[in-house]
Order: C-alpha cells, then structure tokens, then sequence
C-alpha cells in the first residue's frame, strides 16, 4: 500500500516521515526527474506500507517547482491514501489544501498536527464534526511528542483496504453549475482520463486557468479551449473578478463556513516563545542576535570538534609506526595497512567531530523555526546583490552541504534568481570544507584566520552576485514568505534529521574516504604519484604550495575533505605545520573552498540548471580560486 | 482610507481590496491565505525598504516591499 503525505509548509510533513523512517528504515532518496522524495517502507499488521514525503504545498493550483512535482506526484503515481498534515493551529487556511485534495477523490485521512500548539493558542477543534463534515476520519496528532502517529497510519491503513472517499462540497450555485457544464464537455472528449483525474478537479482547474494543465492543452484541441474561455469570462463578467480569484474566494468562504463551525476560541495561554520575535526580528536588536547566534554557533562547533579531534588524531597516529614494527614499511602491504588506517582515521578523527555538532545545531536552528525570520532580517542586503530573502535558505543549508541547498532553490520563483543561487551556493563553505578550516586554519595558525577565511568568502560571495545580476538584469519577484510559529525543538527529532544527514557521510563519504587514501597509499608505493604532481606543477608553483599537494587536489573534487586527509597523508605526518608554512596552509585552504566544486554538486547542479550552466559555474569557480589563492599567497 | 499595504504603518488592521500583480501573485498569497475581503495586521517593518511582516488569519507572513506595493487595502 502506498501513502502520501500531503500538506502545507511547515506543517510537520517530515516530523511525522522521520518518526516512522527515524533510524531503523531504510531511507532511500529516489530522484524523480527533478525533485527527490523521501521513501520508506515499514511494517504495520504484517502489511508492508510504503511511505512517500512530498514537498510542502499551500495549494494545488500553483507554480513554484517543489509544488508542482508534489502535484504530479500525487496525479502520476497510484496512491492509495493521502494524509493531509494540516497544523491544527492554522486550520482556516490549511482546509483550503484539503478541499482542493477531495476534489481528487483519493481516499485520505485528516492529521490535525500539532493539535497541543492549537490548544495553547486557544482554538479548540470539534474533531468528530469536522470528521463528519469532510466524511473523512480525522486524527489529532503532536508528531514531536510521538502521539498519535500510531493511530493516524493505522487509520490511513484502514481508508486504504475501504478505498473510502470522502466528500466533496459544493461551491455557490452559478459557480457549481459552471463547473457541471465544463465537467459534462471533458467527461465527452474523454480529456481527465489521460491526466488520471476527475472530471470535476479539470474543470476547476481549467477555469483557475493553471498553468500546468492549460499548457498541455492550447496545442491540443482548440476547441475545448474556447469552451474553457466561454466559461471564465461568464465567471468573470458575473462576479466582476479574474475566474481564480471567484474560484479560490469560494474555497475560501467554504473554509472558514467550515472553521467557524468547528472551532471554538478560548483565551490563549501566552508563552515566552510568543515575545521572541520582539528580540529576533526587532530592526536593530534581530540583526545583534543573528550575528551573536552565529558566532556562537561556530564557536561551540570548533570547540567540541577541537577537544575530541587532538586526542583522537594522536592515537590513530600511534597506531602506524607500531604496525611499522611488525611488517616491513617497505612493503605494499604495508601501504594498504597505512592507507586504510589515514582513511580510517581521517572520518573519525577529523570529520566526524566537527560535522556531528554543525549538522545537530543546523537541525535544531531549522526545527525552532529560525531560518525563515533570517531571511525576514536580509531580504533588504539580498536585495542588493538582486535577489531576495528567501536566497537566505539555500546559502544558510549550504553551510551543511552544497547539494540540499541547490535543491533548496527551488523554493524561488524565477529562474534567473535559482541561477545565481546556485552558483553562490557552490562557493559557501560546506560541512566538509568547514572541517578544512576547522582542523587546518583554525586548528594550526588561529580561530582568528578560521575567522577571516569566512569573511573573505562573503565578500566574495557578494561581489559575485553583484557581477552576476549584473550580467543578468531582471526585475525580481520580491518575497511571499511564511513566518511560521515557534517550536521548542525536540531532541529526538532532531537527533533523528542529524542522523539521516551523517548518513550520507558514513556510507558514501567516508568509504570513498578510505578507498581514497588507500589508493593514494598505492599510487605512492608505485610512485605513480611523482607523475601527477609533476603534471599540477605549474598551479602549485603558483600557488607556492609543496610539490605533494598536486595529487591531493584531484581528491578534493571527489570530496572536498578529502584533499585535506590526502594532503595530511602525502606530507607524511598529522602536524602540518612542521612542514608547510602558514602562508601555504591558508593558501592551500582558500584554493580548496572556491575551487571546482565536488562530484555530488556537479550532478545536481547539471540536473538543476543544465550542462551550459554547470559547465560555466566550474570555470568560474576555478578561475576565481586561481586568482584568490594566488593573492592569499602573497598577501597573507 | 485606499493605500497600498507598504505605505501603513506598524499595528494598523487594514482590509485587502485588491491584489494587482498577475495570477501567480493571486495564487501565492491566497495559499498563504491572503485573499479578497481579508483582514490583514501589519507587524513589523524592516529597515532599510526591508520587508513587511503581516498577520493574517492567525499566521504570520512576510512580504517584499514590491510585493506589498502590490496589494491595495482599506485603513480603518
């Protein structure tokens, strides 16, 4: 049985996935043809169910990328049931998402989410009224806390064996008969068939004039199309308003018919969390606090990762010259042992120290619903590099890694904005080549140059956005955000998010981590690697970088941290700092972060914004790390 | 009172009465519960021709100045 989960952002669609998914599933990113979903399979009765998250939607009529794939996910794939998560505490407006789902006539299941924020807010919902109303079951659930998931999929479960549809409402009369009309003419032309729809869903649709199905049909039948602009203009010359805007004010009317029916205020119960944005979003003080929560934020990074990287990166040191012992060094054994041990070592020892703190601060940052109130804060500086606020989002999940914030982009509107997000997102500095600034800069010269190297970078960020709206002029939409409630962060949850992002250090980084540094241990024994580095020659030159450095940067582009592990193994010995001076380490780093970027970025930007483009963002990154690194070199 | 949501001030309650950007304006803001007729409280003001935080229907939304130019209401 397959089950979507359906919903508007920040609903907690992904609370309620990373319950079930949590540790134990197999979370599988499948790649659609530009978004990927998350999938799990778990087990409920002895019946495996399959478990689909799809991307936040406000409605079904819409054109943003992450909407529209939700969408045809829904229309493309045979679900058996759909939840509609809705955040019980914005119930007015979510009802609207939920009509539009029963117009498709999939069996589905209501998931009052957050039901306890509601009641702190003093809505109380008539939850076997609305059940009633709906005809479909509706189940109160506080996915943080874990309560209800049981009974909600148990529920869907049981639509799912029915195949139970609930009802669907009637708009104002003229309205409804348009609707019939329209419905009558596609029922004969056969057309909601080959988009595996209702009669009724097209014909709304078609009069709200979406895009997505409007397109399909103008080189069609030419027709049906005229019938389809008899109709709106009818709307529009009746109620004196685009055909959209009488269809989505009667979903609209029906919503709060429906919400004033079952709910009852009470006085709501103040929190101290409801006065924070006097602080956080507060004109001057917002901007203090963003800056100080950063500064803190990486501080306590560097921290945890410093105490358990030194003792840690010593033992594993240890361990070599002790096999050293027992087997000849000269051998190509030994050269595997060693390679092994560095790669080992390597994800251990340096990696994983600084990475588990960011991503768990990361999670509990997005979790407190801090993010969108930072893109409040910057919208007017993002402005000036022509772009907008919402750009925040990619370039903050950049700072973990690159490949979620290009996907991330497709949160913004036009394509224009997505390009030059993109490319900027490249060059902010990943998880991984934080852990390059961490354990090399900050670790051997001083938190201080750790420090510089990202201001540099944002300097560097913002001059390249200035080139790039430059050579790209156009008027941007300007922001349409949610500003979503407070949420005291749960632990488990966001162990849980921590988890599922170290996963893919673990299983795909860190072996190739290990393969890496045991061919460069091969490539060594051969002396295979004297070749390549006198192929790099010329750039190390340049960049007045040890000879040995060469190999080390073919590595990065697999990964970046590697070319760190790498450049720790070809100098032979942890303490860098005996063999390269801290000019060449900070040139070193400043060449690594804006260099190319990795293999995982490069497929998903090829994905996103095309060969072309890719193609330009790599010469652009390269040409620019050129040129940093060299005047790092001679500056610093 | 007619203005445009970017010209009221803090705390003021205003009413939408028209959103002139195109369809996919109208359906943006109307996902976000922004429609016709609705009554909207205006939050916050960012500086420097920052942004505009609205409360609308219990939810808290932020807007582009450019965006907000584009939404006409009624004061009082």
């Amino acid at each position: 049985m397959k089950i979507a989960l359906m919903g508007q952002q920040n609903s907690g669609k992904s609370t309620i996935f990373n319950s079930v998914a949590g540790y134990k599933a197999v979370t599988s990113n499948f790649p659609g043809k530009t978004v990927t979903y998350n999938l799990t399979k778990f087990n409920l009765f002895g019946q495996t169910l399959e478990l689909v998250d799809l991307p936040g939607t406000y409605s079904l009529t819409s054109f943003d990328l992450a909407e529209l794939e939700a969408r045809k996910y829904l229309l493309k794939n045979s679900v058996d049931v759909v939840i509609d998560v809705i955040d019980a505490s914005l119930l007015s407006r979510s009802l609207e998402l939920t009509l539009q789902l029963l117009e498709l006539k999939i069996p589905m299941v209501i998931c009052l989410n957050m039901i306890d924020e509601a009641d702190r807010k003093g809505i109380k919902i008539d939850i076997e009224k609305l059940s009633k109303i709906l005809d479909v079951p509706v189940v109160p659930v506080i996915a943080v806390k874990g309560k209800g998931i049981k009974e909600l999929f148990s529920t869907a479960y049981k639509m799912g064996e029915k195949k139970k549809i609930g009802k669907t409402l009637n708009f104002s009369k003229d309205v409804e008969e348009v609707i019939e009309k329209l419905s009558a003419q596609i029922k004969e032309k056969q057309i909601s068939k080959e988009f595996n729809v209702p009669e009724r869903f097209l014909a709304i649709k078609y009069l709200e004039n979406d895009r997505y199905f409007m397109e399909d049909f103008k080189n069609r039948d030419k027709k049906i199309f005229k019938e389809i602009n008899y109709f709106q203009n009818l709307l529009k010359e009746v109620h004196g308003r685009p055909p959209d805007v009488v269809i989505s004010s009667e979903r609209h009317h029906l919503s709060m018919n429906i919400y004033e029916s079952v709910v009852s205020l009470t006085k709501p119960h103040a929190s101290l969390i409801d006065y924070l944005d006097n602080v956080l979003m507060h004109p001057i003080l917002g901007y203090i606090s963003l800056g100080l929560i950063f500064y803190l934020f990486f501080n306590l990074v560097f921290k945890v990762g410093k105490i358990v990287e030194e003792p840690l990166l010593n033992y594993f040191y240890s361990i070599i010259p002790l096999i050293g012992k027992s087997i000849n060094t000269d051998t190509l054994l030994f050269s595997v042992i060693s390679g092994i041990i560095q790669g080992l070592a390597g994800g251990i020892a340096i990696v994983l120290p600084y990475l588990f703190p960011f991503l768990f601060g990361l999670a509990i940052l997005e979790d407190l619903g801090y993010l969108p109130r930072i893109a409040f804060l910057m919208d007017a500086f993002l402005h000036k590099i022509g772009l907008h606020g919402k750009a925040i989002i990619p370039f903050i999940l950049g700072y973990g890694c690159t490949v979620p914030a290009i996907m991330a982009t497709r949160i913004l509107e036009s394509e224009r904005d997505r390009f030059i997000t993109s490319v900027l997102a490249t060059m902010i500095p990943c998880a991984a080549r934080m852990t390059i600034i961490f354990a090399l800069v900050a670790f051997y010269i001083s938190p201080k140059a750790a420090l510089a190297i990202y201001i540099l970078n944002l300097i560097v960020i913002i001059i390249s956005g200035k080139i790039l709206s430059r050579l790209l002029p156009e008027v941007t939409p300007g922001m349409i955000l949610e500003i979503p409630a407070y949420h005291i962060p749960s632990l488990k949850v966001a162990l849980a998010k921590t988890w599922l992002r170290m996963k893919e250090f673990i299983f795909v980084a860190w072996p190739l981590l290990i393969a890496g540094s045991t061919i460069l241990s091969l490539l060594h024994y051969f002396r295979a690697d004297t070749l390549i580095n006198h192929f790099f020659s010329p750039l190390t030159s340049l960049l007045g970088l040890p000879l040995v450095v060469g190999t080390t940067l073919i590595f990065g582009i697999l990964r970046k941290e590697l070319s760190m592990l790498m450049l720790i193994q070809a100098l032979g010995t942890a303490n860098v700092v005996s063999v390269m001076s801290t000019t060449q380490i900070m040139t070193f780093t400043v060449f690594i972060i804006f260099y190319i970027p990795c293999v995982a970025t490069i497929a998903v930007l090829w994905r996103e914004i095309g060969s072309k483009r890719t193609l330009f963002t790599i010469a652009f990154t390269f040409i620019l790390a050129i040129i940093l690194a060299t005047i790092t070199r001679f500056v610093y | 009172m007619i203005t445009t949501l970017d010209l009221v001030k803090e705390s003021q309650k205003v009413r939408v009465i028209n959103i002139s950007g195109g369809w996919g304006l109208r359906q943006r803001l109307g996902g976000l519960g922004i429609h016709f007729g609705d009554e909207i409280v205006i939050k916050k003001s960012a500086i420097m021709h920052g942004p505009i935080l609205i409360s609308v229907h219990g939810n808290q939304v932020a807007l582009g100045r450019g965006v907000a130019r584009k939404v006409t209401v009624e004061v009082g």
